[in-house]
């Protein structure tokens, strides 16, 4: 398989990926804030931490208002990673692997970036925010299902399982991080408010349900992180994640390095005291090692199948 | 109601199906009948099958518009052009003849120059050349052969006889579009295929991987062959990427392939680099490779022509052979074959009129209103007058510009193409159209059965391009004794 080609649907699952997560983050802060009275200051730029992207959100911004924001995380095409570039990007990485992928894929994509560019207001605008952004996550999830269901699972197919999981990984953690940072440091004197906040992100990743069953107690920040970083049977969990990020590494010719790699962040992500790191004060820099081994597997991906520069 | 042949005229041109009104041409009879057969609503059915699998099948052709790209569905005729098997087998002996010959010719050509030395052809050809590449100076390349894949332009006159009007021997479109209207056709028309015996074309693919494996320079192992494009946002990137699916190649980017410091072309791969043996390239010449040709170019590879020179990979077309589309070279085709081949040529040329040469360039711009002048080295039908159809304005303009540089121009009599039944909203019409039949060449020669038909589907007109709303048809060679 070329590199190029396996370049391109790495990165299409992860743009397809990125978009899915950041039409989720906005849905669930959404709620989140319908919710909240209105003495209660929330804010939206906390989601524009998220993405790592704060510094272009600044240089084009003066307020750090809702609108500014969403706008700012649903269509700006000067911020790479808003919904609205990650479904261009991923349009241009299956355009030009038309060969490879099965053709409804195409038409999925190309649809799917259609409908977000034609209905972009709506995702801005508080009315039909929410219809608009639910309906870019289902699109997205159709194009997982189709790709699970109609692609052959081979080198390929490998290669989207390890963007969209590598993604997913990265997404999550940076989530957990955002609501470490805000919230659990007041854990000594919890605010009411802080369950609701909880909820919301374990509703972004689809979590709160799931957490309901398999927890089974009350929502507190603790559990919340323990479940999205360690719970391997939840697919939007880090732990779980990872695992599937190895088991399309495991597939893959010359796979030393990333393998190695990605077997020591699921370590690292599985062995963790969360009790203790929150107790230390040390969750944020736990999650910033995270992130930065899930930055040396993608580097490490990178290196080994896209990059292939000296004569053998 | 059904077709009424009595009712079709073809008149005044030659038609490919029927001879005159109400008789169909004997090699045409089963399929005019059938098409007797079907009412109008029928035949509406099958033109409206037709069109729908094409779209599922995903036939398109990509044209350029304000900036964006588009991919529209392949535009087809249903009705298709019949050829006797007995006459064809003139034609396929003709194409070999003819390509044999260019072949020779492109040899001598970037050799020891023996034709120009005998004065068979005027040394002014090549000095003024501009498809004539100097760094292929002293190359040979496998089995002598340099043009592996030609489409040569063929059309019929109003008295029937085929001309060769162009050879196209630098990287020819169409041959996936052949094989794809054989497809659409055979699920449109199967009653038709039981009771007639038409030759296969389907053979093409593999046709092509052969003479592609002949030029391999690993010829004992497995070949890695690939399909070089120039990208996405090419016109025939459909073509580039059913061929290389057919004959199961990598389809590539100049930024896939690397030539290393042993002179050996890599793709990069996830497993690594791979030895890239035989390059089928869809990129011209002056593309594929920034060392020697345009640096600026980002669709080649730096180092193919080292590569290629030094025999550690094939290239199909060679570079260079471009030398032989030049129209003023067309028009000593037929010395070149009685100079290499000492044989008369089979499939004439059309007569030409070279403009360098004193006492044609008077011919031609005393006739002006009679001639199609075309310059030597376009391709697509681009810059070109055709006499009766221009203003006077127009006639002077191109008088001078032949004036200026009469290196640059050739001109023909306007030929009254042959022209078949096609399917129009206002019924069965005849409509002109070309054919352009794919040969390949390397330890042996092969010629597709029939070709590409290619129809302007306006009344009247003249232009078969897809690009301008030309279409096209399905190519029967008919074999009447089976």
């Amino acid at each position: 398989m070329l590199s190029r080609v396996a370049e391109r649907v790495y990165w299409l699952a992860r743009y397809v990926e990125r978009a899915e997560n950041t039409a989720r983050m906005i849905i669930s802060f959404h709620l989140v804030s319908l919710d909240m009275p209105k003495t209660v200051q929330l804010s939206w730029k906390g989601l524009v931490a998220v993405t790592g992207n704060e510094h272009v959100f600044d240089a084009h911004y003066q307020r750090e208002d809702e609108r500014n924001c969403v706008k700012f995380l649903v269509a700006d095409h000067y911020n790479p990673s808003s919904v609205l570039s990650s479904l261009k990007a991923a349009r241009e990485n299956v355009r030009t692997t038309r060969d490879l992928v099965p053709s409804e894929a195409w038409e999925v994509v190309n649809e799917l970036y259609l409908f977000a560019r034609d209905n972009i207001d709506n995702g801005i605008g508080k009315r039909a925010r929410y219809q608009f952004l639910t309906e870019i996550v289902q699109r997205c999830q159709t194009l997982t299902g189709l790709l699970a269901g109609c692609m052959s699972h081979d080198a390929a197919y490998d290669f989207i399982r390890l963007g969209r999981n590598l993604e997913r990984a990265d997404m999550t953690s940076r989530q957990i991080d955002v609501g470490a940072i805000r919230y659990l440091k007041k854990t000594a004197d919890p605010t009411p408010y802080d369950g609701l906040l909880w909820t919301g992100i374990l509703r972004s990743q689809s979590g709160f349900q799931m957490y309901r069953q398999h927890v089974k107690r009350r929502i507190n920040g603790v559990d919340v992180v323990r479940f999205l970083l360690q719970d391997v049977p939840f697919p939007r969990a880090v732990a779980h994640s990872l695992r599937y990020v190895q088991e399309a590494l495991e597939r893959l010719p010359r796979n030393e390095l990333p393998l190695r790699l990605v077997m020591q962040a699921r370590r690292h992500a599985l062995g963790a005291d969360v009790d203790q790191l929150i107790a230390e004060d040390r969750l944020h820099g736990f999650i910033d090692t995270l992130q930065q081994d899930i930055g040396e597997i993608h580097t490490a991906v990178v290196d080994t199948w896209f990059r292939i520069e000296k004569a053998a | 109601m059904s077709i009424d042949w009595k009712t079709y005229d073809p008149a005044p041109f030659y038609d490919e199906l029927i001879a005159s009104r109400g008789s169909p041409r004997p090699v045409a009879r089963r399929l005019t009948d059938y098409l007797r057969s079907l009412d109008d609503n029928e035949l509406q059915i099958r033109k409206q099958a037709a069109d729908h699998a094409i779209l599922e099948m995903g036939i398109s052709f990509t044209v350029y518009s304000e900036g964006e790209n588009i991919d529209r569905a392949w535009p087809f005729d249903i009705v298709p052009r019949v050829i006797p098997k007995n006459e064809w087998v003139g034609v396929e002996a003709g194409l070999v003849q003819r390509l044999t010959a260019l072949n020779l010719f492109i040899d001598d050509v970037y050799n020891e120059q023996k034709i120009f030395r005998d004065g068979v052809m005027p040394a002014y050809v090549l000095e003024h050349s501009r498809n004539f590449r100097e760094q292929c100076r002293g190359i040979h390349p496998p089995h002598g052969v340099w043009a592996h894949i030609c489409g040569s332009d063929l059309v019929r006159d109003g008295d029937g006889t085929l001309y060769v009007l162009e050879d196209n021997l630098r990287v020819p479109s169409g041959v996936s579009y052949m094989l794809e209207n054989r497809e659409v056709t055979k699920r449109v028309f199967p009653e038709v295929f039981e009771n007639s015996s038409i030759l296969p074309v389907d053979e093409y693919p593999t046709q092509l991987f052969d003479m592609l494996a002949s030029i391999s320079p690993r010829p004992q192992d497995y070949p890695e062959i690939v399909v070089l494009t120039p990208g996405i946002f090419n016109s025939a990137y459909f073509e580039h990427s059913f061929l290389a699916q057919r004959m199961g190649a990598e389809l590539v980017e100049g930024a896939d392939l690397v030539v290393g410091d042993d002179d050996c072309v890599y793709m990069r791969t996830i497993q690594g680099l791979e030895r890239v043996d035989v390059i089928y390239r869809r990129v011209d010449d002056a593309f594929i490779d920034p060392e020697e040709f345009n640096p600026e170019s980002l669709l080649g590879v730096r180092g193919l022509m080292r590569a290629w020179r030094k025999g550690n990979v094939g290239l199909a077309n060679a570079p260079g052979s471009g030398v032989a589309d030049d129209k003023v070279i067309y028009a000593f085709v037929p010395a070149m074959i009685k100079y290499y081949l000492d044989q008369d040529p089979i499939i004439p040329n059309v007569p030409t009129w070279l403009c360098v040469n004193d006492e044609h360039r008077g011919y031609v711009l005393g006739h002006l209103e009679q001639l199609v002048v075309k310059p030597a080295n376009e391709s697509g039908g681009y810059g070109m007058l055709v006499g009766p159809h221009a203003s006077k304005k127009q006639r002077a303009e191109f008088a001078q510009l032949i004036r200026n540089d009469p290196r640059n121009y050739i001109a023909q009599p306007t030929l009254s193409l042959s022209v078949a039944p096609t399917l129009c909203d206002e019924g069965l019409e005849p409509r002109h159209l070309d054919l352009r039949p794919f040969v390949l060449q390397g330890v042996r020669t092969d010629v597709t059965a029939g070709g590409l038909t290619r129809v302007a589907m306006r009344r009247g007109s003249l232009v078969v391009n897809s690009s301008q709303g030309g279409g096209s048809k399905d190519t029967w060679i008919v074999d009447e004794e089976a």
